[in-house]
């Protein structure tokens, strides 16, 4: 056994597999108590954009610094977005004269340059309706604002209730991000909730692990002692749990998963309980191969002899038996928690996985993301690292199942 | 030999009508059907048949691996009764197997030391000394040509075929059994090594005086180490009796097939020098 876990870590897709999942573990375990954020609580509107946000009152009050650098373009970018730009593009080509070949929009400034040389308000615009010659004056005017590289001057009410200027932010000022008083980096973007999704997927991650973890351990409990005495009692022991065993395999046991689930009220299908329910229906497939491997293994002679020395009933299973199954069942269990973690997450879509006010798990955050249209909003970051995060873990669970077929199995090994 | 085995007369092991049936309907095999025996105290009995006569078959219902479907099997003169674990357990004290195969009769995660301890602690040695243990473990590979220093802390995948098989002589050498089923001792065994290993079963019948039930399928051999042949084909015995009637005056067409089949393996077999 020693010698084969030595191999094991000496197979490269056993060890990028290890590697990869003991990375995704360590995050998932460090990365919820280190981070600001509880998972569960909502610190913004939803799907925000990744980025940091800082406090605008803060900024004002700070003072700032000159840069001598050209703040036009940068401006211009954070105005307009590529509708907009599009707008304008369009209106240059159909009205300013302006050849659709000329035109960059990935270059700000000369864009920028181009509209501001060509743009008339004047312009007839034949075929554009008012309300849309109102909407380009208006983007017009919103840029000549943005663009305004004057100061701007901040005034507050006095004592006696009237405005005057209290501030005045030149243009070309900056100040240093990390300097400003009230600062908080979402490096994920925050969810429909306004939660921080990289420290929510963090915590699924945890969650999802140790459910896959748990229906893991139980299914393949439960399968193994199930073939084990099948396979080894053989007789009526065997004929029942092998009819047993058959029952759960004819009916698929994701049904058999969204039934035991739907009679679970919500508010008690905690993260363990539902890890429970997908172990209670997973084991079959380990317990039949178990039971056809022990019924081989059984007729041995190595067996026959450890009989005839003696030995009982639990020991020759537990000596005999047992570790000539060893590796099968510890791959078999490796696939098992990746299905535990993919079953969780259709459950979870279905509405039937853990209670959604306590705990988070990857299939609740894609839950989320799809009832509140993330995808249709493009809010990517509300569902795109969760797909990662979940093709990671399996990704890794397979590499080393992969791997450790190869060791055990040496005729695999190309 | 033959004659000295006659006179030791009583029987130890006593089949009737032993038949063994595996499945039902259309996977019904009848491996053993309806046969008789007498093993003798002492006495060196060779089963000689071709491969899936039902050989190992009849072996495993004597040692009670498998159940007997039907017939009765007398041990010492009594009905045997092998009904619960420790009955069981009485019984294989007094008959133990060497198997056909070495390389499937070990436990593959489990030490040589263990496999040796394990006899010694059957036959009621729990309580000796780590010093008694060892000496009593030394002396039983030494019995078998090897030694235990060399073997001890070594996995059985270390040895070879012919090693392994000599270490299954030094458990029957433990456990010092009354009666010995070796089926096939020697058929995965090279040829040098099958020598050795006779050799060393035929010192430790004459060492304790147990009875040796040899399975074979080959009839040059069985003649050579045993008093009593019973030949047998598909299941049932169709020859039986002192080494020298059945081989030298075969009445069976199959015996005498068996018989002349021989000098095509073994050059030397000459029967004229028999007598
Ligand atoms: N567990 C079993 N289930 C079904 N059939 C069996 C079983 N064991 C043996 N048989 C059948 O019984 C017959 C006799 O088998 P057995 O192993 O006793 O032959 P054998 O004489 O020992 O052969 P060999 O020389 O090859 O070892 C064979 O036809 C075999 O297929
Ligand atoms: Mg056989």
């Amino acid at each position: 056994m020693l010698r084969q876990i030595k191999e094991a870590f000496r197979n490269p897709k056993f060890l990028v597999g290890f590697i990869l999942f003991v990375l995704l573990l360590l995050m998932a375990i460090f990365y919820p108590m280190i981070s600001m954020y509880e998972p569960l609580t909502y610190y913004a509107t939803s799907f925000e954009k990744p980025g940091t946000y800082v406090n605008i009152l803060d900024i004002a009050n700070s003072e700032g610094v000159k840069l001598n650098v050209d703040t036009a373009a940068g401006r211009l970018d954070s105005v307009l977005t590529d509708d907009q730009k599009e707008t304008m593009k369009d209106w240059l080509v159909r009205f300013g004269g302006v050849e659709e070949s000329a035109i960059d929009l990935e270059d700000s400034e000369s864009f920028l340059k181009l509209w501001q040389d060509n743009y008339d308000s004047k312009n007839p615009q034949k075929g554009l309706r008012t309300a849309d010659k109102k909407a380009v004056a208006r983007l017009d005017k919103q840029l000549t604002t943005a663009l305004n590289s004057d100061s701007i001057d901040i005034a507050g009410k006095n004592e006696e209730g009237e405005l005057e200027v209290v501030k005045s932010i030149p243009g070309d000022h900056f100040i240093n991000a990390g300097s400003v008083g009230n600062s908080y980096t979402f490096p994920l973007g925050t969810d429909n909730f306004g939660a921080d999704v990289l420290t929510k997927l963090t915590s699924s991650i945890r969650v999802s692990l140790r459910i896959g973890l748990v229906a893991g351990l139980i299914g393949t409990a439960i399968g193994l002692t199930i073939g084990l005495l099948a396979g080894f009692l053989g007789g009526w022991v065997d004929n029942f749990l092998t009819f047993v065993t058959n029952i759960f395999t004819v009916i698929p046991s994701f049904v058999i998963l969204v039934l035991i689930s739907n009679a679970v009220s919500a508010s008690a299908r905690g993260a363990t309980m539902v890890s429970v329910i997908i172990g209670l229906t997973s084991w079959p497939w380990t317990a039949r191969s178990v039971r056809s491997q022990v019924l081989s293994l059984r007729g041995r002679d190595h067996v026959n002899l450890s009989k005839l020395s003696g030995h009982s009933m639990p020991r020759i299973i537990l000596q005999d038996i047992l570790p000539y199954v060893a590796s099968y069942v510890v791959m078999a269990m490796i696939l098992q928690i990746s299905s535990g973690i993919l079953a969780e997450a259709q459950l979870s879509m279905l509405g039937l996985g853990p209670n959604t006010s306590t705990t988070t798990t990857l299939g609740i955050m894609m839950n989320w993301a799809q009832q509140y249209s993330a995808m249709q909003s493009n809010s990517w970051w509300a569902f795109v690292p969760v797909v990662i995060s979940i093709t990671l873990i399996t990704f890794s669970l397979n590499l080393m199942n992969t791997g450790l077929d190869q060791v055990f199995n040496p005729q695999l090994r190309d | 030999m033959a004659e000295m085995a006659r006179e030791l007369g009583k029987s130890v092991l006593k089949g009737e009508n032993i038949t063994k049936v595996f499945g039902y309907g259309k996977t019904r095999t009848e491996a053993v059907k309806k046969v008789n025996f007498d093993f003798h105290e002492g006495e060196v009995i060779s089963i000689v048949g071709e491969s899936g006569s039902g050989k190992t078959t009849i072996a495993r219902m004597i040692l009670g691996l498998i159940t007997i479907t039907e017939g009765t099997l007398l041990f010492n003169g009594q009905p045997r009764d092998i009904s619960s674990g420790k009955k069981r357990k009485e019984y294989w004290k007094n008959i133990q197997a060497v198997f056909q195969d070495p390389f499937s009769s070990f436990n593959m995660f489990n030490k040589i030391d263990d496999l040796l301890l394990d006899c010694i602690n059957m036959t009621g040695g729990k309580h000796k000394s780590d010093k008694e243990k060892f000496d009593m473990m030394t002396e039983a590979c030494s019995f078998v040509n090897l030694k235990y220093a060399e073997l001890t802390n070594k996995y059985p995948f270390e040895l070879s075929g012919g090693q392994m098989q000599r270490l299954m002589i030094a458990r029957i050498f433990l456990l010092k059994p009354k009666i010995l089923i070796a089926d096939e001792p020697t058929s995965m065994v090279d040829a040098c090594s099958r020598a050795t290993i006779l050799d060393m079963l035929m010192k430790l019948r004459d060492e304790i005086g147990m009875t040796i039930i040899f399975i074979t399928h080959d009839i040059g051999l069985a003649y050579y180490v045993s008093d009593s042949v019973y030949i047998m084909e598909h299941g049932a015995f169709v020859e039986a009796g002192p080494a020298e009637d059945v081989i030298i005056h075969p009445k069976a067409d199959y015996t005498k097939r068996l018989i002349s089949d021989v000098p095509k393996i073994y050059g030397e077999w000459d029967l004229s020098t028999v007598g």
